[in-house]
């Protein structure tokens, strides 16, 4: 994984809460194999009509959101499914953040294995960019900080561990390999 | 005396390999990993790159269920499977626990079946496990009193080479469910209002542990149909105290312990419910004997109300309106006698025996309404001889509904079985989000009751009028 530091972008705003992993990857383009080319299919639903024409009115077939890398979703974003593909999907997309007040869990894990920053922000700054979609700012791993345009950059909190593997490019099966001779222990401990 | 602790602590500090620090999750020990196609291939590749091994191939169990057709010919016959991408993730999950000695229980195997309804058919998922798979349902297993959740791809990877997650400790939901469920209410209805109450989201970063007299009472096939949907209100694991409903159901299962062996589990078994006086982080309280049968009348398993109730009106929540339009259904209106298309006997949540039981208990003896599209599919091949021996499948023949093989079926939607755009489903299973079962399919949860009772009248029907008459 590449080392992550700083991501400056502007914002795509899909305010809905509870957006699902279904919704993020349907189902039906899970029988695939390899991690590859499921940007396409993102949000495949809501995105493209029956015949597979994009729909004009869905904001990630905006002129606007083009080139957009931060994703401004409504809370509880990544619910349900545990599929990966749902971070692979965002990241093959372009998408390098996903910034909501809730998080789930499943969801906010697979997208930190994969360099896809799960930031949670405060009501109050939550607000602010839903209501300002497009608005240009800059996400600082380094200080765990957010900072919108002519603001004071905003703290987020994020695990130390993760932060630590997203910013030096540490892959955490590397880190749980160089523990092998605790697991040795511990099997034999429990003759298991 | 040491510090009273909740089953989740106590499981969670026996799996300990090297403990949280401030900077560094813990190193948590997997006692089985549950694997299937679809999760899976990825993290086989990473293995494979990296020149790594399956550490522990004897923890490691693979089946098939998501990707899988449910037609008997597709299975058994020799025909092609209709979804060419489906049959190459099959191959490949051959080819992967070939190469890696991986034990699996492939297509054909009298074995096969739904992950989670295989665990514990076979008897590898016991009280005090730590069990994963890659799968958000995982949290089933947490009936016996096994902290059990789901994992991501990577993740997958991570246990297959090392045996071991990195794992932050959750906090602990205690929900108590006092009094016993009336005739005609399920545990299906329990945890759907147990949801409703919660919110879709109210368990995030907890692990559940489910107690109280209603919980006490249940079967182990109903205690799982309760842990199964821990993650539809966000908690990724959901547990029961093990007790002599467990070790009844466990007792000679073909993978538990025997003899002496049996002996000894059982009274570690017997050390893992909470301790009187744990703390728990957060609790909350049912009322058991209040419950009614419950449907989902929107777009998240959260949005539920008692059959007999109306559609909540909250127009101008731009949650619930665009639930509405997605599913065609007006606020403030009943849910009785909503429309249906399709009916869906299966997945996980309800594809057992017993499960299986209700429906046809329901339908015995009726016709499947004219123009209902009915599937039961059972949850595993065990399941499917069981009823077959039962004689349900020709109950559920004679009522006009279809019978298959095991597998997730119209669940998901990704191997041929599902809901055509703008038609009603009431599905036994778990998800109700957009386009679940199908590109722009409507989903109702329910019980097999409520599903059978509705495929018969043709509308969402309170399955306690044909019980009792
Ligand atoms: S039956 Fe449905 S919920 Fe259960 S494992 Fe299969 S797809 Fe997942």
């Amino acid at each position: 994984m590449n080392p992550i530091t700083s991501i400056r972008s502007r914002t795509v705003v899909m305010p809905s809460t509870n957006i699902d992993t279904d919704q993020i990857i349907p189902g039906r383009f899970l029988t695939t194999t390899t991690k590859e080319g499921l940007g396409q299919q993102l949000f495949a639903d809501w995105r493209y009509d029956a015949n597979g024409a994009p729909r004009a009115d869905f904001i990630l077939n905006t002129p606007a959101a083009q080139g957009c890398r931060i994703l401004v979703a409504g809370r509880n974003v990544g619910c349900g499914s545990s599929r990966e593909h749902a971070p692979w999907a965002l990241l093959d997309y372009g998408i390098q953040a996903v910034i909501s007040t809730e998080i789930a869990d499943i969801f906010r894990n697979n997208s930190l294995k994969n360099g896809l920053l799960p930031i949670v922000v405060d009501a109050a700054t939550h607000a602010w960019l839903i209501a300002n979609p497009g608005a240009e700012i800059s996400i600082d791993l380094q200080t765990a900080t957010l900072t919108l345009p002519g603001q004071a950059p905003v703290g987020f909190p994020i695990d130390p561990f993760a932060r630590y593997c997203l910013i030096n490019g540490v892959d955490e099966l590397g880190f749980l390999l160089s523990k092998n001779a605790a697991i040795e222990a511990y099997e034999a401990r429990r003759g298991a | 005396m040491s510090q009273p602790k909740t089953m989740f602590e106590k499981v969670w500090q026996a799996h300990e390999v090297v403990p949280e620090t401030a900077d560094t999750p813990a190193v948590i020990f997997i006692d089985l990993h549950l694997t299937h196609e679809v999760t899976s291939p990825q993290a086989f590749s990473v293995l494979r790159e990296r020149g790594l091994k399956v550490r522990r191939p004897d923890l490691t169990l693979a089946t098939m269920d998501h990707a899988t057709p449910t037609r008997t010919e597709q299975v058994f016959g020799g025909a092609p499977i209709t979804i060419e991408s489906a049959a190459k993730q099959i191959r490949q999950l051959e080819k992967n626990c070939a190469e890696f000695g991986v034990e699996l229980l492939g297509l054909q195997d009298e074995r096969r079946g739904i992950v989670h309804i295989i665990g514990p058919e076979l008897g590898v998922t016991q009280p005090g496990k730590t069990i994963v798979c890659g799968d958000s349902h995982t949290s089933t297993h947490g009936a016996f009193g096994a902290l059990a959740f789901g994992i991501g791809t990577t993740e997958v990877g991570h246990v297959l080479a090392t045996q071991c997650l990195l794992q932050k400790k959750a906090k602990t939901l205690a929900v108590e469910v006092a009094g016993q469920l009336a005739t005609g209410v399920t545990p299906k209805d329990l945890i759907l209002a147990i949801i409703g109450q919660l919110g879709v989201s109210g368990g995030t970063g907890h692990v559940i542990e489910y107690r109280g007299a209603a919980v006490r009472a249940m079967s182990m096939e109903e205690r799982m149909t309760v842990c199964n949907m821990s993650i539809e209100a966000g908690a990724r694991a959901g547990m029961i105290a093990p007790d002599e409903t467990t070790f009844a159901y466990l007792a000679d299962r073909p993978r538990s312990p025997k003899g002496a062996a049996w002996d000894a589990a059982v009274s570690h078994w017997r050390t893992l419910p909470t301790d009187e006086g744990a703390r728990f982080d957060k609790r909350i309280d049912i009322d058991g004997a209040a419950l009614e049968p419950m449907v989902t009348y929107g777009t998240n398993p959260g949005m539920v109300v008692p059959v007999t109730g109306n559609i909540p009106d909250r127009r101008g929540d731009p949650v619930f309106d665009a639930a509405m339009r997605y599913m065609g259904l007006n606020a403030g209106e009943p849910i009785r006698n909503a429309p249906v298309n399709v009916v869906f006997v299966g997945s996980c949540t309800n594809g057992r025996l017993s499960d299986l039981r209700a429906a046809a208990r329901v339908l015995r003896g009726h016709k499947v309404a004219q123009g209902v599209h009915m599937l039961v599919v059972p949850g595993s091949q065990e399941v499917k001889r069981l009823a077959e021996a039962e004689g349900l499948h020709h109950v559920f023949q004679e009522a006009g509904a279809e019978w298959r093989e095991s597998g997730c079926s119209m669940c998901l939607g990704m191997n041929g079985d599902t809901v055509a755009k703008g038609e009603y489903s009431v599905s036994t299973s778990n998800r109700n989000f957009e386009g679940r079962q199908g590109v722009g399919a409507r989903t109702l949860l329910a019980s097999p009751e409520t599903a059978a009772a509705s495929a018969i009248r043709g509308r969402v029907t309170d399955p306690r009028e044909l019980l009792n008459g």
